[in-house]
């Protein structure tokens, strides 16, 4: 009886084990996102620099975001910690797919990465929109909110710690809203703390010592 | 006891098919291949058998010049892969008990 037992609870793991393996992409490399993390807080050190440094005086904090300079030498900033955190995560992932045999580029991964572009494509559009407009306190808020939007929409194609953190994103984007001018602050904590906190959660929960 | 443990679902690899198609609305031949990591001869008989129950929906169709083989699983199919997990479990409920 205990065999019999232990044999259909092995059966009802294996379904378990299939179903989730055919839906959803586990490759996904912690590492990645505290590399993502990583750039993003010297990139959010750079635009810190870039912004204040003509304030020698102790007097208010007088940003000037007007020159058109700044503004690109910030979208190019921005740009550049998206490139790099992409190319370092497709990198990792696929060192970690290759190791578990597994292929980079299957349905899941198509799943996965679509979802995740179409809330990140609307929110790119429009905060370009806006920037054009002159609407430049808005865009960490906007970022972080369809950034939010996008890990809870492909939460369901992959480790489920994304939606968390997606969550979490939303929250701090409407935080953020309030709080206008403290945008590169919440961006850094967005982008920056939060990816390499989720990370490392994630790199220890499903990667260490299991290669 | 044994009651609603189906027949088509003894073989692991039917089994197998049938869970992977209870989450992905279709899948063709290679995908199911890769994920169960069975041969072609393999896979192709026991994907005929699941066919004859009525358990899968089989569609060819070209993709280019190649062929491409889509399967799905059924109403019928999914209400007796849902009847057989059912099954599964109370057993392992049942023998937990005693």
């Amino acid at each position: 009886m205990m065999k019999q037992q232990q044999e259909y609870l092995n059966e009802i793991t294996e379904i378990r084990s299939l179903m989730e393996r055919s839906s959803r992409f586990l490759s996904l490399s912690g590492l990645s996102g505290v590399m993502a993390g990583v750039y993003a807080l010297l990139g959010a050190a750079f635009a810190y620099w870039t912004i204040y440094q003509n304030d020698y005086q102790l007097v208010y904090r007088r940003v000037d975001l007007g020159e058109t300079n700044t503004i690109n030498l910030l979208i190019l900033d921005a740009l550049l910690v998206l490139t790099l955190s992409l190319l370092t995560g497709l990198f990792l992932t696929h060192r970690k797919a290759k190791k578990a045999g597994a292929s980079l580029w299957d349905k899941q991964a198509r799943q996965l990465l679509i979802n995740l572009m179409i809330p990140l494509f609307t929110g790119g559009i429009l905060s370009l929109i806006l920037l054009q407009r002159g609407y430049v306190g808005i865009i960490a808020p906007l970022t972080l909110i369809f950034y939010g939007l996008a890990l809870v929409n492909v939460s369901k194609y992959t480790f489920t710690d994304v939606r968390q953190l997606g969550l979490i994103e939303i929250a701090l984007g409407l935080i953020s809203c309030v709080y206008i001018g403290y945008g590169l602050l919440f961006w850094a904590i967005g982008f920056g703390i939060l990816h390499i906190a989720y990370g490392l959660l994630m790199y220890v929960k499903y990667e260490k010592g299991k290669q | 006891m044994i009651q609603n443990i189906n027949k088509a679902f003894e073989s692991r690899v039917r089994l197998g098919v049938m869970s992977v198609l209870m989450v992905n609305e279709k899948l063709d031949f290679n995908a199911l291949k890769e994920l169960l990591q069975l041969t072609d001869g393999n896979l192709a008989s026991h994907l005929k058998a699941l066919e004859k129950a009525g358990f899968i929906d089989v569609h060819k169709q070209f993709i280019g010049r190649k062929p491409n083989t889509q399967y799905m699983a059924t109403q019928e199919g999914k209400k007796a892969f849902l009847a057989h997990l059912e099954a599964l479990e109370n057993l392992v409920k049942k023998s937990k008990k005693s």
